[in-house]
């Protein structure tokens, strides 16, 4: 079973921070994959305006999880940078123009067309390449003592292409559901009829990345598949499957809350699928998360941190998204 | 293409890029962010009009260069692994959890009131709202605390011990945190940011008020600006003094190559003014010097012997010409900030702060020296510390990743492509913003076009907000 020690607390944080990451700036990066269903000036402004307050928030996450791998797991993050090399440079340009679009598209008539592309280009090239550096830190990499060892291309695999347009679907499953809770009107109903779409997409890419991992390697089938396992592996794709149902009959109802939420209860479980197959390897089949610890005093100095500050943030980030609750009504435009 | 480059140093080409990039946006948010909370404070304590108009003027300013900031400044926390994974490694288990803090203790808390901030005024009310503002500001200023710690330690490490696997550990945090030059290089760059601001907000009101002195709202930043000019210029000359006799304790070579100190003096060392630093030939080429006054400044005594670069050996001398170089920059910059802070109170004392155009055009020209000082000061200390990444113990090429030259020259050009499109753009963005007047009735960011306030035209704003003082 899993042991209690620093390591494995750390693990649990990293990959806490790794998933608030990807459910909050996903929908972010979601509503720039969805921007150029949207062409009306009105509704751009609508769905900028329904993340603007936040959106910069989201994305400290995606810092923490990056500066909290080098913190308790230097070792990990040493190897796995340079493995991932082309799609990390890739992801953080695409995160410039994402990011500064926000600001720019309002200090310009005459250029905003060219930063609505730019936030529809930067969202999905991070999100492609966050899929893909998922994908290639799954099939492993090759290590040699404490350094990446392999080439610079060695990420590129049909299975990495497979998890970064799965992202992609995934991402933009929750900005449409985002848009649904967010938006009313004409906008909202566009949303539904996306959330529709997307859902089943993201059901067949759930599908297809569950049946390709095992074949990457035979840890993956005996994770999953071998007796006593299956009995603690098995309750998650029926878990998936009650969570369908309910999205699918939110969706049906026009509940415009509920969408949202199943499909971050529809993220944590596939993330919780990807913990019990890479578990206890930080990068798959080379490094463990004892061997890629950072000394004890390093790992205890921070976990103070974590344990004050973490519920601290999700307090006042709690506060932010209250003080900025409701549907985004296009007049009012905070923006 | 680029086989025959060497990895290291397109690396270091990228860092030095990439960083030199993001410091102007942090150097300026952090004081930027200080004046808004300054503002908003004013305003809610006088009730003036012209306090939250300037308010809402500086904070589509802070909103632009703040974005900029946090886009460049997520390409540096991962730059550590793609180019620098072996000093990662190394050197995570000491850098990393001081990164670490600063993520959870300042960005966590300015990113999450910046919201509130820039769009909700309205929403949380006068009071709440200046709370956001104020957590912003001080998420800037905690921000600068670790992330100098964390600089500081890799010049001055201490409390340290290296493991089994060749790892730094920490044997003491805060000896770790609170290192030798952490407090110099903290109060050093504080200021410098401060300084920064106040001649950005000086040379927009001087800018304006070259074409109407009579403006509620530049006359009230100008003279903000100025005070500040006048009092913090003359403490950031006596911080830089401290900050350099500490470097000639901690990192005497560093001090050498900015000085052009090639040979050793026994009775008092000369103080270069001027000249060409000739690294393979070991001397300064048609130097320009004053006797003595070297040691006079570093040593407070005329006669006091200094060592050279003679007594270090060659592999680790940094380069010279560009220590020597960004650091008269700097000292350049920083005594004409001196300069028109005194001048600015002789015209104040005067009566004519408001008046003298050549006050105003002298500030107009002096609106971007803080950036210049702030990179020259940086390359001097970044640049100084040379061979080493962490400073005597591990060597700038055993910092590197394992790459081979295309993959680190390819993001090169993808950063330097990308960062010329995109800050451009920013840049003229910010230059529009500021180009235009702060007028009354003045949006933040909330209000999509500058022109939302119909029914007021700018004769009767000006009259107005002349009332309003």
């Amino acid at each position: 079973m899993i042991p209690i020690d620093l390591p494995t607390i750390w693990a649990f944080i990293i990959a806490f921070a790794v998933f608030v990451y990807v459910v909050m700036d996903g929908f972010d990066l979601g509503l720039g994959i969805l921007f150029p269903l949207f062409p009306e000036k009105r509704d751009r402004d609508v769905i900028m305006n329904s993340v603007a307050p936040v959106w910069d928030g989201n994305e400290t996450w995606l810092v923490l999880g990056g500066g909290g791998l080098m913190a308790a797991f230097p070792l990990a993050y040493a190897v796995l940078m340079p493995a991932l090399y082309t799609p990390m440079i890739v992801m953080l340009l695409g995160l410039v123009f994402r990011g500064v679009a926000f600001e720019f598209r309002w200090r310009t008539t005459k250029e905003r067309n060219r930063w609505d592309v730019a936030f529809f280009g930067g969202s999905l090239l991070a999100t492609l390449a966050q899929g893909i550096a998922l994908g290639a830190i799954l099939q492993g990499v090759h290590v040699e003592g404490r350094q990446y060892a392999g080439g610079w291309w060695d990420w590129l695999t049909p299975f990495s292409i497979l998890t970064g347009v799965s992202l992609v679907i995934g991402y933009s499953l929750l900005g449409a559901t985002w848009l649904v809770m967010k938006t009313e009107g004409e906008l909202r109903d566009r949303a539904y009829h996306l959330s529709w779409v997307l859902l089943l997409s993201m059901l067949g890419a759930i599908g297809a990345v569950s049946i390709a991992t095992p074949f990457l390697h035979v840890q993956y089938t005996q994770r999953w598949f071998a007796w006593p396992n299956i009995l603690l592996t098995a309750p998650v794709p029926v878990a998936v499957a009650a969570i369908t149902v309910f999205l699918l009959r939110s969706l049906a109802n026009k509940y415009d809350y509920q969408p949202f939420f199943l499909t971050l209860a529809l993220f944590a479980l596939s993330y919780a699928g990807l913990g019990i197959s890479m578990y206890p390897y930080i990068v798959p089949q080379s490094i463990t998360i004892w061997q890629a610890a950072a000394p004890e005093n390093s790992q205890i100095f921070m976990l103070f941190g974590v344990a004050v500050l973490i519920p601290l943030i999700l307090g006042y980030t709690a506060w932010a998204y209250w003080v900025f609750r409701g549907k985004v009504k296009p007049e009012s435009g905070y923006h | 293409m680029f086989e025959g480059w060497d990895a290291v140093v397109l690396a270091r080409a990228q860092f030095a890029f990439t960083m030199s990039f993001h410091i102007i946006f942090p150097a300026f948010s952090i004081g930027l962010a200080s004046y808004l909370a300054v503002l908003e404070a004013l305003w809610l304590w006088t009730g003036r009009e012209v306090y939250i108009n300037l308010f809402n003027y500086w904070l589509k300013i802070f909103a632009v260069a703040f974005g900029m900031g946090v886009v460049s400044g997520i390409v540096m926390s991962y730059q550590f692994g793609t180019n620098w994974s072996a000093f990662s490694d190394k050197v995570g288990p000491v850098i990393g959890p001081l990164m670490a803090y600063e993520v959870l203790t300042a960005f966590f808390l300015e990113a999450g009131f910046l919201g509130v901030m820039l769009f909700g005024l309205k929403r949380v009310g006068p009071k709440l709202h200046f709370l956001a503002t104020l957590m912003v500001a001080i998420g800037t200023l905690i921000s600068a605390f670790w992330i100098l710690s964390a600089n500081s330690w890799m010049q001055t490490p201490a409390g340290h011990a290296v493991n089994a696997d060749g790892q730094f550990i920490a044997a003491d945090w805060l000896k770790v945190i609170f290192n030798p030059s952490f407090p110099y290089r903290l109060v050093h760059m504080v200021l410098a940011a401060y300084l920064t601001t106040a001649l950005v907000v000086g040379a927009v009101g001087a800018y304006h008020l070259l074409r109407d002195r009579h403006l509620a709202g530049p006359r009230v930043m100008f003279s903000m600006a100025m005070w500040m000019a006048t009092l913090v210029a003359p403490l950031q000359i006596i911080a830089g003094d401290q900050h350099g006799l500490n470097t000639l304790e901690h990192q005497p070579v560093k001090i050498m190559a900015m000085e052009g100190h090639f040979h050793s003096h026994k009775d008092g060392a000369p103080l270069i003014l001027f000249g060409l630093p000739n690294q393979a030939a070991g001397r300064v080429d048609y130097a320009i010097e004053v006797p003595k006054l070297g040691s006079l400044i570093l040593k407070h005594s005329p006669d006091a012997p200094m060592a050279g670069l003679d007594t270090v050996p060659r592999e680790n001398w940094p380069p010279v010409a560009i220590t020597f170089w960004s650091f008269r920059i700097m000292v350049g910059m920083g005594l004409l900030m001196l300069a028109l802070g005194l001048f600015s109170l002789l015209m104040r004392v005067r009566g004519a702060l408001y008046d003298s155009r050549l006050l105003h055009m002298f500030a107009v020209a002096m609106g971007p020296a803080g950036f210049v000082a702030v990179l020259a000061g940086w390359i001097t200390t970044e640049v100084g510390r040379q061979p080493f990444t962490v400073y005597g113990l591990l060597r700038t090429v055993d910092s590197a990743s394992p790459l081979a030259a295309p993959a680190v020259a390819s993001s090169l050009i993808a950063f330097v492509i990308v960062y010329f499109i995109v800050f451009t753009a920013g840049m003229v963005y910010l230059f529009r913003l500021m180009a235009a007047p702060p007028h009354p009735g003045e949006q933040g960011p909330s209000s999509e076009a500058p022109t939302r306030t119909a029914g007021i035209t700018p004769a009767a704003g000006a009259v107005a907000e002349g009332a309003a003082r």
